[in-house]
């Protein structure tokens, strides 16, 4: 048992010396005269720099920060301070972790000294001796929070933004006393709100006002004069004039009766929901049970433990990847033209008024703001779209998400019209009709004459080739593809696809349209699928393929599990179509050939309609008897058909779906990812491998711990053993 | 039809402590809306029974108008404070009378029975915004010689006062400066100043701190260390930094209402408003403007010098409030007179000082229910003096 009482300073010198040039976040200290003659020591994590480099906790930081309340625990002694309070610079209290470096942990040793740091530097708030008092200004992610765990006593800013403790999202535990702190303050299943619910849940995060709420702050304070009346707060708490009262600490049956089954129904939950893939989530969970019954030094050596172990793992260093490329790389596209060459786009067209067109009327209409023209053959559909679109909005102002003023605003942009002529004015014009290449080319062709010569056309097809749609128009340089995921509203990915006569302004134009719908855009080649499909293809392929040589549906999805994919691909069938999925399936099989799987039997259970079965809510209850006869049958002819001679062994085996076993099933896909991914790169379907991982993140909800996929291919081998090298020079991977 | 006249009361004023105006100054990095919101805030907070609601209009004095001083800065400050959005607000401008402008227009608002309620107040940051900045003097100032060349430069001004009254020496203006940091130190040794500072945090490069005090006094002066200061106006003159009032950041904030208002809100105010006057002087020597505006003031009142019992003169150079004295015989160190120092030891931000005299003097009034008159005086740039002559509402003196 290591004892978190007594490190020294050299003791993380290994850890000094890889921390580079870390942007220390040093440690101000001010004594403030309290009214009644105390002093308060007030420190300042301050890094120098401005909001948008928020401070972070390295190596040196965290012995500065240590060094300093050390010294202020003398002074304690001394009777010169009677409290010591923590804050941050204007907008930030801390983001958390230095993960800059993080590439240099290569060794065990080195991950693990690096919990004991974290525990001993913010641990020396609670060792000060006088009352200790975390005033959080603002953002206060991961280990900022955790500072403030380990006050006595914390206020929160009403202005405060981004506080919570996100570790789990990145692959990782709050390990730096979170785990343990957060339930002794706030209870067990408030605990589970921050620590598991919150970072699985788009990696939400609490303002102020919440995270008073949430019982993380003991006092919410406004703004304008935060830290002078924290400051008085804390003084009126020091004078024993004021009595902190913690609604929400976990009293004795909570601890006998609650915390055990809070903490298993959560387990539970994650599992429904990512799997038992992720394994960050588990380890959380397993630290926040066991914080019932030990204390802190032993809580404090899990938790070392624990992160020592997921920080040298593969799923965090392929998390931090992704979480990297969605911060980053998802706001600057690779292959973006200049943004000063985009046309003003002051009015929209929509062509089509079904359901795809009215999701996609309504976005621009909420977020471009301008007039927003919506037309159809069928005159009664675009009247049905109209009045979808106004009960949208009127929804809207009944949830109090717009107001009276917004709301008139948007009915009085959204307009239907059954000529083509009062598209003049539009400036873009987006098509989302029925995938049927000659009505789209007319379409297109017909309206052309109406448009302004300098109007930007796009498409939303996912299955034709935007060139193609193009054929028949005078201008095809300024039609680009425009590729949404469903739900619209939600998936914040669109592929902006470049056709090979598509001008600079045209797709310039694309990309500031999808910023300013708030999507994040990945430039495309225009070839089959563009980037997310033609994966997905891959997968419900291969799935069939592995349906097709005997497996069941249930023991594909039980093969892919490892993956941790958003659903099986049973379920993805079910979502997307079972037609739409043989379409998807035959047109890839057309383009590219054998390395894609067409499937017969997917067609047929297309033809009976059902895969799954449901209840009346909605919820899969287990597969269709009907459709796994289906199935059951294709492989019985195939089996008849290709095994004359075999023995019958074989056949039964195929019957009973033992034939092709679970990682085999997995091997294949694994392969098979990797071979298409590294021929779209060599086609230029997208910049880069890690557009592709951003794509299928934000595109398909491809888990942070594949690192979207690519660092995955690599980790699994199936990148040297289709193309004899890796996708990533260092591999994306932890210590080895 | 009649409008409803009414008594104009003083109920409370706070301010920041005053900074040094300079890149080393407290307030180097806190704005000047910022300051002026902590002053509101503080003083609307230690006078939980006022309905916000009621605050009929933010009045607030800035000289400089741009940047966080700018945005029409009382209705800027006012939402910043989180006022109710109903209240109004504005800014008005007379340099260095701008909070004692903004009083006096809303005490015309009351008076005459338009606002029962009125939040008041000003704020400079001259490290933000120097003296004149931004400004662009009409070049006919010089070529058709209406005003001198040194008009704009106060200290100048200053040196033409010892000028035209050469009685009015050197040693005289830096024993004055002298006293009155003698004085400030001993109002804060008596905790008289830091009653009504409103406590101020504020980023500095090694971290946050929280202004609790003027920056500016400097207890340990003497007048031998005061006689060996440079005269930056002029080779061998007679201002200097000693006996003048530095460049400052600060704000203040005040609450002036109806006698009907106060009584209905069951307020118990300080002081009520009996005259205020500004006039003009030539610009070159603007700081013997107090005396026609005092004058005027008096009239306007029908009282005479001798009523007046205390004095809050604003120190924008000492020899400027010498002249004032001077005019009308009364000795350099009567102790009627700024009995807590003044702007030479605690700064003197513009537009925000105006108001830190009436607190003072408001709480002279308190301290001395004898007192009955009270006179509050500031030179202005461009030449220009302002007073208000105000009559202690807890005063015996008022009984007999």
């Amino acid at each position: 048992m290591t004892d978190h009482s007594t490190p020294t300073p050299d003791m993380f010198a290994d850890l000094v010396a890889i921390s580079g040039d870390e942007v220390v976040s040093h440690s101000f200290v001010r004594d403030i005269p309290l009214r009644d003659g105390r002093v308060l020591a007030l420190v300042t994590l301050d890094n120098g720099r401005d909001h948008t480099r928020p401070n972070t906790l390295g190596p040196r930081t965290l012995l500065e920060y240590a060094a300093t309340l050390n010294a202020l625990r003398e002074r304690a002694r001394a009777g010169e301070i009677h409290g010591v309070a923590i804050t941050g610079k204007p907008y930030i209290l801390a983001a958390g972790a230095d993960l800059s470096r993080i590439d240099a942990i290569t060794d065990p040793a080195l991950a693990l000294l690096l919990g004991r740091l974290g525990h001993y530097a913010l641990g020396s708030l609670a060792e000060v001796g006088v009352p200790s008092f975390a005033f959080i200004n603002g953002l206060a992610l991961g280990g900022g929070l955790e500072i403030a765990l380990h006050a006595d006593y914390r206020t929160v800013s009403s202005a405060a933004q981004g506080i919570g403790l996100p570790e789990v999202f990145l692959g990782l535990v709050p390990g730096w006393g979170g785990a343990y702190l957060a339930p002794q303050i706030i209870g067990i299943e408030r605990a589970l709100t921050l620590v598991l619910e919150n970072p699985l849940k788009q990696n939400r995060v609490l303002n102020g006002p919440a995270a008073h709420e949430l019982g993380l702050a003991d006092t919410l304070i406004p703004s304008a004069r935060f830290l002078e009346d924290s400051i008085t707060w804390a003084g009126e708490v020091i004078a024993g004039r004021l009595t902190v009262r913690r609604p929400h600490k976990p009293g004795r049956v909570e601890r006998l009766l609650k915390w055990e089954a809070a903490v298993n129904i959560a387990t539970k939950r994650v599992r429904r929901s990512l799997g038992t893939a992720p394994q960050a989530p588990y380890a959380a969970l397993e630290l926040l049970r066991a914080a019932k019954r030990s204390n802190r030094a032993q809580a404090f050596d899990r938790e070392d433990a624990v992160l020592a172990k997921l920080i040298g793992g593969d799923q965090f260093r392929a998390s931090l990847y992704a979480f990297n490329l969605v911060q980053r790389r998802a706001k600057k596209a690779a292959g973006a033209p200049d943004a000063s060459i985009a046309k003003p786009v002051t009015m929209v067209g929509v062509l089509g008024a079904g359901y795809m067109a009215r999701q996609l009327a309504l976005l621009f209409l909420r977020q471009l703001k301008v007039p927003v023209l919506i037309t159809d053959v069928d005159a009664a559909k675009v009247a049905a779209a109209i009045a979808y679109i106004r009960t949208e909005i009127s929804t809207l102002l009944t949830k109090g998400r717009i107001t009276a003023d917004d709301a008139n605003r948007l009915n009085g942009l959204i307009h239907g019209t059954d000529s083509l002529t009062d598209f003049a004015l539009c400036d873009w014009v987006i098509e989302a009709v029925f995938e049927d290449l000659t009505v789209k080319q007319n379409l297109f062709a017909d309206l052309e004459p109406h448009l302004d010569p300098t109007a930007v056309l796009a498409t939303n097809t996912s299955s034709l080739l935007v060139s193609d749609i193009g054929a028949k128009l005078q201008h095809p340089e300024r039609l680009v593809g425009f590729h949404f995921f469903t739900p619209v509203a939600v998936m914040p990915l669109v592929e902006v696809v470049a056709t090979a006569v598509c001008d600079e302004a045209s797709l310039a134009t694309a990309f500031v349209v999808a910023r300013k719908l708030k999507k994040n855009a990945v430039r495309t080649a225009d070839a089959t699928g563009f980037a997310v499909n033609r994966l997905l293809a891959v997968l419900l392929g291969e799935s069939l393929r592995a349906v097709d040589g005997g497996s069941t549906f249930a023991q594909v999805d039980q093969a892919l599990a490892p993956l941790g994919l958003p659903m099986p691909p049973s379920t993805l069938l079910d979502l997307i179509g079972l037609r739409v999925g043989a379409h998807v399936l035959d047109i890839h099989y057309a383009a590219f050939g054998d390395r894609f799987y067409t499937s017969d039997t997917l067609h047929r259970l297309a033809d009976h309609g059902l895969l799954l079965d449901k209840n009346e809510r909605g919820d899969i209850v287990g597969f269709n008897a009907g459709a796994v006869k289906i199935a059951a049958q294709a492989v019985a002819q195939r089996g008849d058909a290709g095994a004359r001679g075999r023995s019958r062994g074989k056949i039964r085996a195929q019957l009973t779906g033992t034939l092709g076993s679970a990682p085999d099933i997995l091997t294949s896909l694994q392969d098979a990812l990797a071979r298409e991914v590294k021929t779209m790169l060599e086609e230029g379907v997208v910049a880069a491998a890690e557009d592709i991982d951003l794509c299928l993140v934000l595109g398909a909800g491809f888990p942070f711990h594949l690192g979207g996929i690519t660092p995955y291919l690599d980790r699994v081998g199936a990148s040297e053993r289709v193309f004899g090298d890796a996708f990533h020079h260092p591999p994306v991977r932890g210590i080895v | 039809m009649t409008t409803r006249r009414s008594e104009v009361v003083f109920i409370d004023g706070v301010r920041t402590p005053f900074g040094r105006a300079s890149d080393k100054g407290m307030f180097a990095r806190t704005r000047a809306d910022d300051l002026l919101v902590s002053a509101i805030i503080g003083l609307l907070e230690r006078n939980p029974t006022i309905p916000h609601d009621r605050i009929d209009d933010v009045v607030i004095g800035a000289a400089t108008q741009t940047g966080d001083q700018g945005l029409t800065l009382g209705r800027v400050a006012a939402i910043l404070a989180g006022l109710p959005r109903s209240v109004p607000g504005f800014s008005v401008d007379r340099m260095c009378a701008g909070a004692m402008t903004a009083t006096a227009m809303a005490a015309g608002s009351i008076g005459f029975g338009m606002y029962e309620l009125a939040l008041v107040g000003g704020v400079e940051h001259m490290g933000r915004h120097p003296i004149a900045s931004g400004a662009d003097p009409n070049p006919r100032f010089l070529t058709e010689r209406l005003v001198g060349e040194e008009a704009l430069v106060m200290g100048a001004t200053a040196e033409r006062i010892h000028d035209r009254f050469p009685h009015l020496t050197k040693q005289r203006a830096d024993h004055f400066a002298f006293r009155s940091q003698e004085k400030a130190a001993a109002a804060y040794a008596a905790g008289d100043i830091q009653r009504d500072l409103i406590p101020v945090a504020h980023a500095t490069d090694a971290g946050w701190n929280l202004a609790v005090r003027d920056e500016l006094p400097r207890p340990d002066t003497t007048v031998t260390a005061l006689a060996t200061l440079k005269t930056p106006f002029r080779p061998h003159g007679r201002v200097t930094a000693g006996n003048a009032s530095g460049l400052t950041d600060g704000a203040t904030a005040a609450l002036i209402g109806s006698a009907s208002l106060a009584e209905e809100l069951r307020l118990v105010p300080r002081m009520r408003l009996v005259s205020y006057a500004f006039a003009g002087v030539d610009p070159e020597i603007m700081g013997i403007g107090p005396i026609p505006a005092t004058e005027k003031a008096l009239r306007l009142a029908g009282l005479r010098m001798s009523d007046i019992d205390c004095f809050e003169l604003n120190e924008a150079f000492a020899v400027q409030v010498l002249s004032l004295l001077d005019h009308y015989d009364i000795p350099d160190d009567d102790p009627r007179v700024n009995p807590w120092g003044g702007a030479i030891a605690m700064g003197h931000p513009l537009a925000a000082s105006g108001v830190r005299l009436l607190i003072q003097l408001s709480r002279h009034f308190q301290k001395h229910p004898e007192y009955r008159y009270g006179l509050a005086s500031m030179c202005v740039g461009l030449g220009q003096g302002a007073t208000m002559i105000w009559e202690n509402l807890s005063s015996k003196a008022r009984k007999r």
